[in-house]
């Protein structure tokens, strides 16, 4: 099987009743696409974890998304506070989320782990008051 | 067992869904806290919850679960109702607390989708 897409989506930050709506519209684009159900619900996590963090943390956001036959390519990049200290935020547990969040259901600090079990490969960067920038890669063939 | 093996266990309403009672399912669960449910569930389970907005249905989507079943005698809004019919996820609620709702359901055979998580470094109590 052979996959080519690509695709950007932009986040609005604090829009809490749409959130999850772009990941569920990916998730539904690659089903149709054939990605295989065991990495498609990796993919699906890992966008939603992101989508839930842009609108909860940022002003706006990006995520780009990219499927080649080897891989799935997500980046995402948003406009936000930055992350003070990336080595406590990976941390299971640990989380700076505000009342809106919880509410919601979220900041439980199990996003970025979530999202690292979830990838084959994780890059994270992140500049204080600019924003923050993730890289996932999730291989399509195990061979 | 069946989703309608589930109402009659819970005595829950339907409010989404009635026509795909006759679904299996054989695992479930419990969490009012959708980062754990998006950390832990696994495909094909239920979802118990007392939570009620537009992302339990989301979230459920993300994750394949198979149905929400609302404890507490929660009632969703319209909004999340409707993304559930356009989602094809069922929702029922029940009146039973979380705790009754799943020993319940433990009781005729229905088993946590995972017994543990973590490892001792992973999540500190």
């Amino acid at each position: 099987m052979s996959f080519n897409y690509e695709q950007s989506f932009t986040i609005q930050g604090g829009n809490f009743t749409d959130a999850g709506e772009v990941s569920v519209f990916i998730k539904k684009t690659l089903q149709k696409m054939g990605i295989p159900s065991e990495i498609l619900r990796r993919v699906a996590i890992a966008t939603y974890e992101s989508e839930i963090n842009i609108i909860s943390y940022a002003k706006a956001g990006v995520i780009y998304i990219r499927v080649t036959p080897e891989n799935i390519i997500i980046n995402i990049d948003d406009e936000g506070p930055g992350i003070e200290n990336i080595e406590l935020a990976m941390r299971a547990g640990y989380s700076t989320a505000d009342e809106k969040i919880r509410e919601m259901g979220f900041g439980a600090g199990m996003g970025i782990p979530n999202i690292i079990n979830c990838s084959d490969d994780f890059t994270l960067t992140s500049e204080v008051s600019k924003g923050t920038h993730l890289k996932i890669i999730i291989n399509i063939s195990t061979n | 067992m069946t989703l309608f093996d589930i109402i009659d266990i819970l005595d829950a309403k339907v409010l989404v869904g009635r026509d795909r009672l006759n679904m299996e399912v054989k695992t479930a669960f419990s969490a009012d806290l959708l980062s754990d449910v998006l950390a832990f569930a696994k495909a094909g389970s239920l979802l118990l919850t007392g939570l009620t907005n537009p992302q339990i249905v989301r979230t459920s989507s993300i994750l394949d679960i198979a149905a929400i079943v609302l404890v507490r005698g929660k009632v969703a809004p319209d909004e999340t109702l409707r993304l559930a019919d356009e989602l094809d996820i069922p929702i029922l609620s029940t009146r039973y607390i979380l705790f009754e709702t799943s020993g319940r359901l433990y009781e005729h055979g229905i088993k946590g989708c995972v017994e543990k998580v973590g490892r001792d470094d992973y999540v500190s109590l």
